[in-house]
C-alpha cells in the first residue's frame, strides 16, 4: 500500500511509477528513451520495407546481368548495363518520347486547365454543370479511356474521322502513323487529366480575396495586368504543385501506351516505365530494366528538385 | 476634389431593396461620415460611389458629371477597405504606384510621388517589404498612401480602422482628421461605431434600414434628434425611452448624463419643471470618472451616468430627476421628434440633407 501511496503523490514521474512497478530507474528511463521509437516503428518498417528496400535492391539489381527466366545466374556487370542502354538508339528515342510527352501534357494541359478555370470560376448553375462535366473524365479509370479514345480514333470506324470527313477534312491516321501516334496519346492524356487540374485551379482562384480586385479596379488596373501581376503570382502554389505532380504523372504514363499502342508503332509511342516493364516483362532482361528504373527515378529526382529550386523562390505562400 | 450627389439612390438584391432611395449631397472638401448599425445599407452604398456595385435605380453625381456608367477606375476615387485590400505579392512600392503605373505615369515620376506619400505616411524604410511582413497599422499606412498618391478627388473608406486596436484606433482617428484638414479633400467614411462619426465628421449620415434617418454635424445631432432612431443610436449609452405621463400617443427620452440621481431620502422639492421618479438601482458599471446606474423605476428601466465620486454614498433606493428642458418628444407612432418638454419647441438646426 505505501508504495501506491508515493505513486499517487508524484503522478506521472517516470521515477516513482519504476517504484511502483518495483524496476530499477535505468530500465525506465531506457524504455522512456525508446517509446516514441517504438511509436515510430510500425510506419518506419513500411517505410523501409517497401519503399527504402526496394530502391536499394533496385539499385543493386541495375549493377548485374541477368534474365528474369533464370535467377540462379547473376553476374555484377558494374555500369555495363547503363552503357548499353545509353548506346542503345531504341532508348534514346524512349527518353526523346518521355520528355515531348511530358513537356507538351503539361504544358498544354496546364495551360487550357488554367483558362477554363478562368472562365469557370463564376457562380451560376451552367458553370457548375460544365465543371463536372470537365472533371468526369478523372472519375473514369484509365484502361476505359483508352478503350473508348481508341474507338474513337479509329482510322476507317473512328468518330473522330467521321467528324472530320463530314466537315470536309481529310481523316487523320491518329494512331496508325508513327508521326500522329504520340500527339494522340498527348491528346487523350490531356482530355484524361483536364478536369483535376482545372478543379485545383477553380479553388485557388477562388481563395484569392474578392476586395484585391476591387481596389485593383479602383486602380485602373487592365484584365491582363490583373491577370499577370495578381491572379497568378496568387495562384502560384496551386500553379507549383499542379506543375510538379503533372510533370511526375506524365512521367510515369503506362496504361495509355500498354492499351492503345504497345508502344509502337516503330517504338514512336515507347515512353520510360513501358520500356521498363518491356524489357522486364516481354524480354525478361532484368539487368536492362532495373538500371532504366534507376534512370527514371534520377530524371524524376532532379525534375522534382530543379522545380522547388527554381519555383519555390517565385512561389508565394500565405 | 468635387462634391457627391446621391439622388433617389436604390440599391437591390434579389427583390429585396438594401437602399431605399437616397437623396444626399455631400459637400465638397467635407468629411461625411456614413454611420448605422450592420446591415443598414451604409457600405454599399459606399460601394455604389466607388463603382463597385451597380445602382438600380437613381443617380450618383461627382463633380457634375454622373457617375452610374463608369467604371470604378474612371471615376477619380480612392477607397480604403476594411481589410486593406493590399496586394500580397507586391512590395509596398509597388502596391502603392500600382495605381500610378496603370494610369501611364512614367517610371521616374511614380518613384517620385511614391517616396513623397511614403515620407507623409511614415513609411519609407518599409518600400521593400511585402504586406505580410507589416504590422496592422503599417498596413493601414500603406492602403492611405495607395489611395493618396492618386490625389482623387473624393476618398471612400469602408471601415478602416475597425481592424486596429483601440490605442492605435484612437491614433489614427486624430491622424486621418488632420490629413483631411491638410489635403481638403472630401471624405465618405463608413463607420458602424458612433463614436469614430462623432469624433471624425462635419456631416453624419445616420441610416437605419437602407433608409437616411438624420443628416447633421455632430452636435446638431446629439442635441437635436429628429426622432427615435437617431436619438438612441447616438449616445453612449443610449437615450432613455419611457411612456409619457398623460398622453398615450407620446414617448418621453432624456439622456443619461442630463438625469441626476438622489438618494430615496431626500425628497426632491417637487416643482413642475422636473421630471421625477422613484425607483431601485439594480446594478452599476463603473467607467472611471463617471458610472453608469442601472434604476429600475416606477415608470420603467432607465440609466442613468453620475460622477462616481459623487454617487459613492448613493445606496439602493433612489429617485432620478431630470430637467423638463432636457426631456425630449417623440410621436409614439411615427417616432418623430415634437420638440421638448417645458415649452422648449425643436430649433430649425437641421443641416444637410437634398430637398
Amino acid at each position: 500500500m505505501r508504495k501506491a501511496a508515493t505513486a499517487h503523490e508524484l503522478p506521472g514521474t517516470g521515477q516513482v511509477q519504476a517504484k511502483a512497478a518495483g524496476m530499477p530507474v535505468a530500465w525506465l528511463e531506457l524504455a522512456t528513451r525508446l517509446r516514441p521509437y517504438l511509436y515510430l516503428a510500425p510506419a518506419m518498417i513500411c517505410f523501409l520495407l517497401f519503399f527504402f528496400y526496394p530502391i536499394g535492391s533496385i539499385i543493386y539489381l541495375s549493377f548485374l546481368d541477368w534474365s528474369l527466366i533464370n535467377l540462379e545466374e547473376m553476374e555484377w556487370v558494374g555500369l555495363q548495363n547503363y552503357r548499353d542502354l545509353l548506346a542503345d538508339q531504341d532508348f534514346r528515342q524512349v527518353l526523346g518520347n518521355t520528355a515531348v510527352f511530358t513537356v507538351a501534357t503539361v504544358g498544354i494541359g496546364l495551360t487550357l486547365s488554367f483558362l477554363l478555370a478562368l472562365w469557370l470560376n463564376k457562380k451560376a448553375k451552367v458553370y457548375g454543370i460544365i465543371q463536372a462535366t470537365v472533371f468526369s473524365p478523372h472519375i473514369i479509370s484509365l484502361v476505359s479511356v483508352s478503350m473508348l479514345w481508341m474507338w474513337l480514333m479509329d482510322p476507317q470506324f473512328g468518330l473522330l474521322n467521321a467528324a472530320l470527313e463530314a466537315v470536309g477534312l481529310p481523316g487523320y491516321t491518329w494512331l496508325a502513323d508513327p508521326k500522329s501516334s504520340l500527339l494522340s496519346l498527348i491528346i487523350v492524356s490531356i482530355w484524361k487529366g483536364v478536369g483535376y487540374n482545372t478543379l485545383i485551379f477553380i479553388a485557388g482562384l477562388q481563395s484569392i480575396p474578392g476586395d484585391i480586385y476591387e481596389a485593383a479596379a479602383l486602380d485602373q488596373s487592365p484584365w491582363w495586368r490583373t491577370l499577370v501581376r495578381i491572379t497568378i503570382p496568387m495562384l502560384s502554389p496551386t500553379i507549383f504543385f499542379l506543375l510538379i505532380i503533372n510533370t511526375i504523372s506524365s512521367f510515369q504514363v503506362f496504361d495509355t501506351i500498354a492499351i492503345m499502342t504497345q508502344g509502337g508503332p516503330i517504338n514512336s509511342t515507347n515512353m520510360l516505365v513501358y520500356y521498363i516493364y518491356e524489357q522486364g516483362m516481354d524480354f525478361y532482361n532484368g539487368g536492362l530494366a532495373a538500371s532504366a528504373s534507376v534512370i527514371l527515378l534520377i530524371l524524376v529526382g532532379i525534375l522534382t528538385a530543379l522545380h522547388f529550386l527554381f519555383m519555390s523562390r517565385r512561389v508565394h505562400y500565405r | 476634389m468635387a462634391r457627391v450627389v446621391l439622388q433617389g439612390v436604390t440599391k437591390t438584391f434579389q427583390n429585396q431593396k438594401v437602399v431605399k432611395g437616397l437623396d444626399l449631397v455631400i459637400p465638397d472638401g467635407s468629411f461625411t461620415v456614413l454611420v448605422g448599425p450592420s446591415g443598414c445599407g451604409k457600405s454599399t452604398t459606399l460601394r455604389m460611389i466607388a463603382g463597385l456595385e451597380t445602382v438600380s435605380d437613381g443617380n450618383i453625381l461627382i463633380g457634375d458629371q454622373a457617375v452610374n456608367a463608369l467604371p470604378p477606375g474612371k471615376r477619380d476615387v480612392a477607397m480604403v477597405f476594411q481589410n486593406y485590400a493590399l496586394y500580397p505579392t507586391m512590395n509596398v512600392f509597388d502596391n502603392i504606384a500600382y495605381g500610378l503605373r496603370n494610369r501611364g505615369i512614367s517610371k521616374k515620376d511614380c518613384k517620385l510621388l511614391v517616396e513623397e506619400i511614403a515620407e507623409i505616411v511614415g513609411l519609407s524604410d518599409y518600400l521593400k517589404r511585402k504586406p505580410s511582413q507589416l504590422s496592422g497599422g503599417q498596413r493601414q499606412r500603406v492602403a492611405l498612401a495607395r489611395a493618396m498618391v492618386k490625389k482623387p478627388k473624393v476618398f471612400l473608406m469602408d471601415e478602416p480602422l475597425s481592424n486596429l486596436d483601440a490605442k492605435l484606433r484612437n491614433q489614427m482617428r486624430v491622424e486621418l482628421t488632420s490629413l483631411h484638414k491638410q489635403l481638403g479633400t472630401t471624405f465618405i467614411y463608413v463607420t458602424h461605431d458612433q463614436v469614430e462619426a462623432m469624433t471624425m465628421g462635419d456631416q453624419i449620415v445616420v441610416m437605419s434600414e437602407g433608409q437616411i434617418m438624420q443628416v447633421a454635424a455632430p452636435m446638431d445631432l446629439y442635441q437635436e434628434p429628429e426622432n427615435l432612431f437617431v436619438a438612441q443610436f447616438i449616445g453612449s449609452p443610449a437615450m432613455n425611452i419611457v411612456s409619457a405621463e398623460g398622453r398615450s400617443d407620446q414617448l418621453w427620452g432624456f439622456r443619461p448624463e442630463k438625469a441626476l440621481l438622489l438618494p430615496a431620502s431626500v425628497s426632491p422639492v417637487p416643482a413642475d419643471d422636473r421630471w421625477v421618479a422613484k425607483g431601485q438601482v439594480v446594478s452599476r458599471e463603473i467607467l472611471g470618472s463617471d458610472t453608469l446606474f442601472h434604476v429600475e423605476t416606477e415608470k420603467g428601466r432607465v440609466i442613468v451616468k453620475a460622477d462616481t465620486e459623487e454617487a459613492r454614498l448613493l445606496g439602493g433606493a433612489v429617485t432620478v430627476t431630470v430637467a423638463k428642458p432636457h426631456m425630449y418628444v417623440f410621436d409614439r407612432a411615427s417616432k418623430k421628434r415634437v420638440g421638448r418638454l417645458g415649452g422648449r419647441e425643436q430649433a430649425a438646426t437641421l443641416a444637410g440633407g437634398v430637398s
